[in-house]
This record gives C-alpha cells, sequence and structure tokens, in this order.
C-alpha cells in the first residue's frame, strides 16, 4: 500500500457556511442550567479536529515526533497532551491511536502526517464528523459515570492521562480522565443525543449545568 | 459477570465488552485447491464440543477490537488463561488431566489422589519414588 498517491479531502467546504455540532440538536431541545448547586457540569468541547491513525508504533510515533511534537502513547490505555492540554493522542489498539487537535487544523496535519510518513504502511482517517467530546465535571461526576459505565473509575483504578474505550449506558464510548476533575467523553454522532440526554437523567438528583 | 484479562489492553474488562466467537486454533488447508471435501468441511463446519477444557477464539469488540484466545473449562465456566493470536495455551485437556491425576501432596510425602482411578496411583508411585 502506497500512501503517497492517496487522495486528501479538506471536509470543511470553502467559503464560511455555518456548522453544527452532534449535539446542536439536543441543546437547542434541553439545555438545563442550575448554576449555583450544580453537582455535575456538561460541556461540549464542539468541532475538534479527530483523527485516526493505524500503522506500526515506531513509524508513526516518529512522524508524530516530527509534525507534533508530541510522542505516541506505547502503553496500552494511556494517553499523551501536549504542554497547552489542547492536542492529545490516545492508545486505542496496539496498532491504532487516536489524535484530537484544535477544530480546523485537521486537514494540514493530515497533510504533513502523509508527507512524512511517505511510503510506509499505515493509514489516517479524518473522522471529525462522526463523533464530538463531551466534558462532565464537578463534585459528583464521578458518581453519574458509576451509575453509567461497568469500568472501575476511582483514581485507584483510572488515572489522570488513561483512557479507555467502554461500554456508556449500552453505547460505546472513549472515557479520558483529562485532569483530576475533569472527564472527557468521546462519543459518537449518531449516540450523541441519547448519551446526552442519559446524561441529564443521571446527574439530575445532583443538579446538571449543561448551558 | 466475568471479569476478563484482555492481552492487548493488558487488563480486566467486564465480560460485556468481549464476543465469544467459537473454537479457536481453526486451520484453513494449508493447500486450498487441493484440499478434499472431508478437509474443506472439517474446517468449515465441524467443531469440537468437549466437557471440560476447551480453546476458544474471543473479540474485545467494545475495547481495543483485537481478536485473542481463551481457555475455557465448559463444566466449571472457569477461565484458565488468555493469550493473544498466534500464540499456543499452556494449559491444555492433557495438562490438567495429568494435575488432577498427580493430585496434591500430603505431608507425610505420599500422594493423595483426587479421583483415585488405578492408574494415576502407579503414576503417583512412579512420580514419588
Ligand atoms: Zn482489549
Amino acid at each position: 500500500m502506497s500512501n503517497a498517491s492517496a487522495r486528501e479531502f479538506n471536509t470543511v467546504p470553502a467559503g464560511n457556511p455555518g456548522v453544527e455540532s452532534p449535539l446542536a440538536w439536543s441543546y437547542r431541545q434541553q439545555k438545563v442550567s442550575s448554576p449555583a448547586s450544580a453537582g455535575v457540569v456538561l460541556r461540549e468541547k464542539a468541532l475538534l479536529g479527530h483523527m485516526v491513525l493505524r500503522g506500526g508504533a515506531i513509524v508513526l510515533d516518529e512522524a508524530v515526533r516530527q509534525v507534533l511534537g508530541m510522542s505516541l502513547p506505547a502503553k496500552p490505555n494511556t494517553i499523551t497532551r501536549d504542554e497547552a492540554g489542547e492536542r492529545s493522542i490516545q492508545w486505542i489498539s496496539p496498532d491504532e491511536w487516536l489524535v484530537i487537535v484544535p477544530g480546523g487544523e485537521e486537514f494540514d496535519l493530515e497533510h504533513r502526517l502523509r508527507e512524512s510518513l511517505g511510503d510506509a504502511h499505515f493509514s489516517i482517517v479524518n473522522v471529525s464528523g462522526g463523533q464530538t467530546v463531551l466534558m462532565l465535571a464537578g463534585d459528583h461526576a464521578r458518581e453519574v459515570l458509576m451509575k453509567t459505565v461497568s469500568f472501575d473509575v476511582h483514581p485507584s483504578a483510572f488515572p489522570v492521562g488513561k483512557g479507555v474505550t467502554t461500554i456508556f449506558a449500552k453505547a460505546t464510548v472513549v472515557l479520558r480522565r483529562a485532569s483530576e476533575t475533569e472527564w472527557e467523553l468521546v462519543i459518537r454522532r449518531s449516540f450523541a443525543d441519547y448519551c446526552y440526554r442519559w446524561l441529564l437523567d443521571a446527574a439530575s438528583e445532583y443538579g446538571v449545568d449543561s448551558q | 459477570m466475568f471479569y476478563i484479562h484482555c492481552p492487548y489492553c493488558q487488563e480486566y474488562r467486564e465480560e460485556e465488552e468481549f464476543h465469544p466467537r467459537g473454537q479457536g486454533h481453526l486451520m484453513r488447508p494449508a493447500d486450498p485447491d487441493n484440499a478434499t471435501d472431508e478437509e474443506w468441511g472439517d474446517y468449515l463446519f465441524f467443531r469440537d464440543n468437549p466437557r471440560g477444557i476447551h480453546h476458544e477464539l474471543w473479540v474485545h469488540s467494545v475495547g481495543c477490537r483485537k481478536f485473542f484466545n481463551i481457555t475455557r473449562n465448559t463444566v466449571t465456566y472457569e477461565i484458565l488463561e488468555t493469550y493473544p493470536m498466534g500464540e499456543q495455551p499452556t494449559i491444555t485437556a492433557e495438562s490438567e488431566k495429568l494435575r488432577k491425576e498427580q493430585g496434591v501432596q500430603t505431608a507425610d510425602g505420599g500422594w493423595q489422589t483426587i479421583g483415585a482411578q488405578p492408574d494415576s496411583r502407579a503414576l503417583n508411585e512412579e512420580i514419588s519414588s
């Protein structure tokens, strides 16, 4: 497989068309705000650049070091982030990584990665339109997750910097611990509304702020 | 619910994340053009259904999405080991039988046999001498 001739397609159209995140409809339907007492805070990190990198760890590591200035996480279920915390690379499987960058950077990044990788055996897929990131924080965020995922979310089993693909209320999410207080859920576009409404329901007893 | 160790994620995950895919270590006929109907039939349709140790193919479908092998006891449902594709099991029906027959060593240095089969007694005497 040669990627030198691979066609690149910028999924962001020219001009300045209106864009809507996968959760735009859900927000219009149901936005909850109880700022003072909210035990759970939900925020969408909308319209980021998501990319799936597949290939051998050594070749990909060299390329992302050169292009992004970050190393590829070699240890299963871990994430590396840049200093600003805006760009991240997550281990998904032994030959697959999820790269999330600020929206708009993904096309240029894909181009530079392809250039750097040359004829190596790899695949890069821009999945920005297929998923979105939901940030979950607040004093009761962990309780909400305990009701929702079978994975152990206790700090001893789920330290900051860990990320797993797991079952979330019968749907699939990538669950990431971004910091001591913040969790990130990478959810599929088609499940976004379902996950959002599940979270509103599960968090209602603690008070939710999804402004 | 089972807690299954994924050899690729290198940690235990809930059973809900996995799917069984039947008998493991199935070998496609090496020379498909010259394989007999019987060889093809065995490969495609016939599967072992043992009482006891069974080697199975499972997939971590919600997770790393990799296939791997499980050695499982079909009587007790006990999962004895999980190992990546391309590796061979360390526990087999033969090794389990041997372990049971040898039984546990008692304090006086003799052997106590579980099941007390006549042929295993001979085996024990051979080992303890
Ligand atoms: Zn796995």
